[in-house]
């Protein structure tokens, strides 16, 4: 486990390290994501190696954005007079966006024959 | 005999105390969450977040005695980001032959998100930096903030924004795809990723391990197009 930790620790720093050597506008983490994933695919053992470790972690990802979602709890005033039509604005965008991009992706699922 | 309010004094300055009542908030919220069957509204980090705030403004903490017990959970948040390789290998022949249905539906997906919030929001009379704060809500909180202010919205509200729209889409996700009978696991962990970042990629795992590794590649893909198209759209707007 902590060769595993070891490991995602190494690669955010390598994607933070590259983030700002690119100027690319992703996070570390993510670039550190891509990087990981490149080594797994030249190193399939290490996959094994790591997937207990990650999948433990993944199945709470919820829990990791508890503390900053309590932090907006304070800043819910900022919304001030506007806080109704930006909650629905949110509300209505985030649906469509979901909507649409599933829609899409099926359509063109069926389109080139992979639909499951 | 040490007196409660020592004791009290005492916890209050470390991070113990916030760390674990953090844990035992979240295990709360996912007990409930799994008690109700993942029923929408009863969303983990919906409970635990009103716990949390319930209890900070009960013992009049502030958020930033609260985070140097929780920013230990807080900074997971990067390690678990690269972890998302590993379902992504797993995934990896899917996500090799859906290469064209992602394409398409990132591109439908992330251009809604942007369009439809500058639009709606417009039409409710909101205007200049609170159009700005809006515009990148779909992205992943750091790229949200650096698009923000960019183009002259504001980080604080910004990550409000992203923050609400992640538990936003994290809440309506299963039930709105239900309604639509999309059951491919890969399109709507996509879609959730596109529209709902890490937060909905949370979610996604709850459905299944493809569910949360298209979500993780919709979130990650989602970011670089919110950067690149973003400034492009709101002068449209402005």
């Amino acid at each position: 486990m902590i060769h595993a930790v070891a490991l995602l620790l190494v690669f955010q720093l390598a994607g933070e390290i590259a983030a700002r050597l690119t100027g690319l506008p992703l996070p570390g983490p993510v670039l550190g994501m891509a990087g990981l994933l490149a080594t797994f695919l030249a190193f399939p053992r290490l996959y094994d190696l790591v997937n207990p470790t990650t999948s433990g972690l993944l199945s709470h990802l919820s829990l990791l954005f508890v503390p900053a979602g309590v932090g907006i709890v304070g800043h819910l005033g900022r919304l001030g007079s506007d806080g109704l039509p930006i909650l629905l604005v949110i509300l209505a965008s985030t649906a469509l966006a979901i909507a649409v991009g599933g829609a899409v992706f099926i359509a063109f699922a069926r389109l080139v024959g992979d639909a499951e | 005999m040490t007196g409660f309010s020592d004791i009290w004094s005492y916890l209050a300055e470390g991070p113990l105390l916030w760390l674990a009542a953090t844990l035992v908030a979240y295990a709360i919220g996912d007990a409930l969450s799994r008690a109700s069957r993942r029923a929408p509204l009863a969303n983990p980090v919906l409970i635990a977040v009103i716990l949390l705030a319930t209890l900070l403004v009960f013992t009049g903490t502030s958020y930033e005695t609260y985070f140097e017990g929780a920013q230990f959970v807080h900074f997971m948040l990067g390690p678990a980001t690269v972890a998302l390789a590993a379902p992504l290998y797993a995934n990896r022949a899917r996500i090799r032959a859906a290469l064209l249905p992602m394409l398409a539906g990132l591109f439908a997906g992330s251009l809604t998100a942007v369009v439809s919030a500058l639009a709606i929001a417009r039409a409710f009379g909101l205007s200049g930096e609170t159009l700005a704060s809006l515009a990148p809500k779909s992205a992943t909180a750091p790229v949200a903030l650096g698009v923000a202010e960019s183009i002259g919205g504001s980080p604080t509200l910004t990550a409000v924004l992203v923050i609400l729209t992640g538990i936003t889409g994290a809440v309506i996700a299963a039930p709105l795809l239900n309604l639509m009978r999309i059951r491919d696991a890969r399109a709507r962990g996509f879609a959730i990723g596109t529209a709902a970042h890490g937060i909905g990629t949370a979610r996604a795992f709850q459905e299944s391990e493809t569910a949360g590794a298209f979500s993780g590649i919709g979130m990650g893909l989602n970011a670089l197009l919110t950067a690149l198209i973003v400034p492009l759209i709101i002068p449209l707007f402005l």
